[in-house]
């Protein structure tokens, strides 16, 4: 195992003590096969007990630990050493309040997970005795790919949408939302569409991709929001269309079997 | 001890200079800013075209000056930009079914191009050029 030093610059700020945040520069000596995040405990355990920073499971599935890395929002225990020069600049995520050093307030997301109604929604329970609802692959695999989210927000320090406006609703929770709009058994779409069709939700998304490009679950919310804004586009043309259009609204969402 | 939140601003001018995903973001909206001047040249050549032989044959004269060829040669670039960027990205929004997955992605875009060409070649033929 090869050892290597490298300088870590990190973005301090006490709210007791510190008007503004300011950099603090580490010298950390590294092992090989380390990710930023190691780099990080050994400042913590070795050289600086008061840094703040979050993390839990260090193998990118808890999403707490996400960071500016050199100004890309990346999960700490995901960005390998070796990938990076001597010099790593870590700052918490962009686009949120520094609460202390690199924890961020999350209050934003949490208040607007919920208005999305990332839960399956059904107009009338099935009585339990009439068994589970049952789902064909294809109808699994339609909703999957946007189920994988851990909630990390490095999509929305990648959104300038989202820094520019705080009322979006940014990509995750949209792509939340369109992953139970997805879901065979749910039937929470015209629900959701109130928050999601609205002002701060999918038209304010200009398509920059950025969203995509970062997460690390390969979520794509990006892809979300441009399918959820064709469907709502579908959806306001069939509504102008009276009898007709509803029919034809039916008929889509009855293609789904399993109900 | 009492929260104090630090909000960073964002510059409301500057923030896509940022990063090169920004500015390659920044670069596909401007690009549509030509093939709208380009559309308004277009109409004024339709104006001119209604008013008569002079007027167009002016307007045609106005088309061949270096500052309308600089034009034309930027407007094409950015509108093959503008062009590329989108196809690229259509399979985002295009799922389109294929058995228990999606049409791949890159069968998508192609299927954009082949259709580009071919509603060129129509027109290039409807014009009598081919
Ligand atoms: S969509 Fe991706 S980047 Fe955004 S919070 Fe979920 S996992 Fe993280
Ligand atoms: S520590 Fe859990 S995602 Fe990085």
């Amino acid at each position: 195992m090869s050892e290597r030093t490298i300088e870590l610059e990190i973005l301090r700020y006490n709210p007791a003590t510190d008007e503004a945040p300011w950099y603090q520069t580490y010298t950390v000596p590294c092992q090989e096969e380390w990710v930023v995040l190691d780099a990080i405990n050994y400042v913590k355990d070795h050289l600086d007990s008061s840094l703040s920073y979050r993390w839990s499971c260090h193998m990118a599935v808890c999403g707490s630990c996400g960071m500016m890395i050199n100004g890309e929002p990346m999960l700490s225990c995901k960005a390998f050493l070796r990938d990076f020069g001597r010099k790593i600049r870590v700052e918490p995520l962009s686009h949120f309040p520094i609460e202390r050093d690199l924890v961020v307030v999350l209050d934003d997301f949490m208040e607007k997970l919920p208005r999305v109604k990332p839960y399956i929604v059904r107009d009338q329970e099935k009585p339990i005795e009439e068994g589970e609802y049952k789902q064909k692959p294809f109808e699994l695999y339609e909703f999957k790919q946007y189920s994988m989210c851990i909630n990390c927000m490095l999509c929305y320090a990648a959104c300038p949408q989202y820094g520019l406006n705080s009322e979006f609703i940014g990509p995750a929770a949209l792509a939340l939302a369109h992953r139970y709009n997805k879901d065979s058994r749910d039937e929470g779409r015209d629900q959701r569409e109130e928050i999601t069709a609205a002002h701060d939700g999918i038209w304010e998304c200009s398509f920059v991709g950025a969203c995509s490009e970062v997460c690390p679950k390969a979520v794509d919310p990006a892809g979300a929001i441009q399918q959820m804004k064709l469907a709502s586009t579908m959806d306001w043309y069939l509504e102008r269309l009276g009898g007709v259009g509803a029919r034809v609204k039916r008929s889509l969402s009855s293609r789904r079997t399993s109900k | 001890m009492s929260r104090k939140p630090f909000v960073r601003p964002v510059p409301a001018t500057t923030w896509y200079m940022r990063n090169g995903r920004y500015l390659r973001y920044m670069a596909r909206e401007v690009s549509s800013l030509f093939i709208g001047l380009y559309m308004a040249g277009l109409a004024m050549g339709l104006m001119r075209l209604a008013q008569g032989p002079d007027a167009w044959n002016a307007y045609l004269t106005a088309l061949s000056s270096p500052l309308a060829l600089v034009f034309h040669v930027l407007a094409f670039a950015f509108a093959t930009y503008h062009a590329t960027t989108w196809f690229n990205a259509t399979p985002k929004a295009m799922r389109i079914r294929w058995g228990d997955g999606y049409v791949p992605g890159p069968t998508v875009v192609r299927a954009h191009y082949a259709l580009w060409g071919l509603v060129s070649l129509v027109i290039l033929v409807l014009v009598g050029v081919i």
